[in-house]
């Protein structure tokens, strides 16, 4: 949208940037929440344990060998 | 802007990984079974692997320390689960959720990049981002540190192999953003091409360092198949590829066909919509 005055180049509906503060607070939580995502499928009860016991680990034991985390 | 975004590619990630899950039990089950069977063929015969199954292990049962597979000789350990749900419901519940989040971050990274990556659309930008995520995520750090089957693997490694996996992941994306970022600084000096190169170079530099500096790990059994290993991480392989490769298209195709729309809620100052 604040762009409008970008090289010829550019076709006739440019992309509008989003702004870094725009962003920020949605890399810091939705990220924080996709990392804890895919620490659970990867490494939980593994070489770090949130909660005891081996259901996760042994629950997603396949997906986390074939998406190749380090497991046992 | 950037939660709809964030919402649409959760929602293309848990479709990728619907369509991983397929590849999974086609052609990634068949080798994880065989690797189970050969676990425990050698569990039977003598031959430990691993530390010695017979020790009791009650103690330390909350720390996932034995594999249950390697309790079968010593039958133990109960099974938590059955092969059929490890291979079934979990699998598919593991590839859904890794699916989610890799499709959120990856819809996050598109919301930054749209715009200031030249003059790409958005089923082009997409598709570049995918292949250079998939690039950073897996295959690069995958010639270092390969996926490994059941079998492969000493327990006792487990906290210094998954500290390694995670940093040489997390270096090899931050190396790929940051040849990105030159590429783009240098493409007005130097033209897209040649600071794509340019881009390209310093990521192979950082990972060729990488590769060089971080530690060796071959816990592969002297008698594991060969050919079997090969079959497996071809697998893993196959699985990402699916995966990133159905986020990237999907992705750019939703966001293509919604762009018109985005761009008039946008003007009239309302949110747009997931669709």
């Amino acid at each position: 949208m604040a762009h409008a005055t970008t090289h010829s180049g550019t076709p006739a509906v440019a992309l509008p940037v989003i702004s870094a503060a725009e962003l920020l607070p949605w890399a810091v939580f939705g990220g924080l929440l996709l990392v804890l995502m895919v620490y659970f499928v990867g490494a939980e009860q593994g070489a770090t344990s949130l909660i005891q016991g081996r259901e996760v680990h042994e629950f997603v034991h396949d997906a986390r060998h074939l998406l190749g985390f380090p497991c046992h | 802007m950037v939660g709809i975004y964030l919402a649409r590619g959760m929602l293309i990630g848990i479709l990728a990984g619907l369509l991983a899950f397929g590849v999974a039990t086609l052609i990634g089950e068949p080798p994880v079974e065989r690797a189970i069977a050969f676990e425990a063929a050698q569990a039977t015969g003598g031959h430990e692997h691993h530390d010695a199954a017979a020790t009791p292990d009650t103690v330390e049962a909350g720390h996932s320390h034995h594999h249950h597979h390697d309790a079968q000789a010593a039958d133990e350990e109960e099974e938590l689960f059955s092969r059929g749900t490890q291979g079934g419901w979990g699998l598919l519940t593991g590839l859904l959720v890794y699916g989610a989040a890799v499709g959120g971050m990856f819809a996050l990274t598109y919301a930054y990049a749209q715009g200031r990556m030249g003059t790409l659309g958005p089923r082009g930008l997409a598709a570049i981002l995918a292949l250079l995520g998939f690039l950073a995520v897996v295959l690069v750090p995958a010639f270092k540190y390969p996926a490994n089957p059941p079998a492969v693997g000493n327990p006792d490694s487990i906290q210094q192999r998954t500290a390694l996996f995670f940093i040489l992941l997390i270096l090899s994306v931050a190396a790929m953003a940051a040849a990105v970022v030159t590429a783009r600084r240098l493409a007005a000096r130097w033209g897209t091409w040649n600071a794509g190169l340019a881009g390209g170079a310093l990521f192979l530099a950082v990972m060729i360092a990488a590769g060089y500096a971080l530690p060796e790990v071959n816990e592969v059994p002297e008698t594991f198949p060969a050919q079997l290993l090969w079959r497996f991480r071809i697998a893993s392989w196959g699985i990402h590829a699916a995966l990133w490769a159905a986020l990237g298209l999907g992705f750019g195709w939703l966001c293509e066909r919604a762009q018109s729309r985005d761009l008039q809620a946008l003007r009239r100052g309302d949110g747009p919509a997931l669709f």
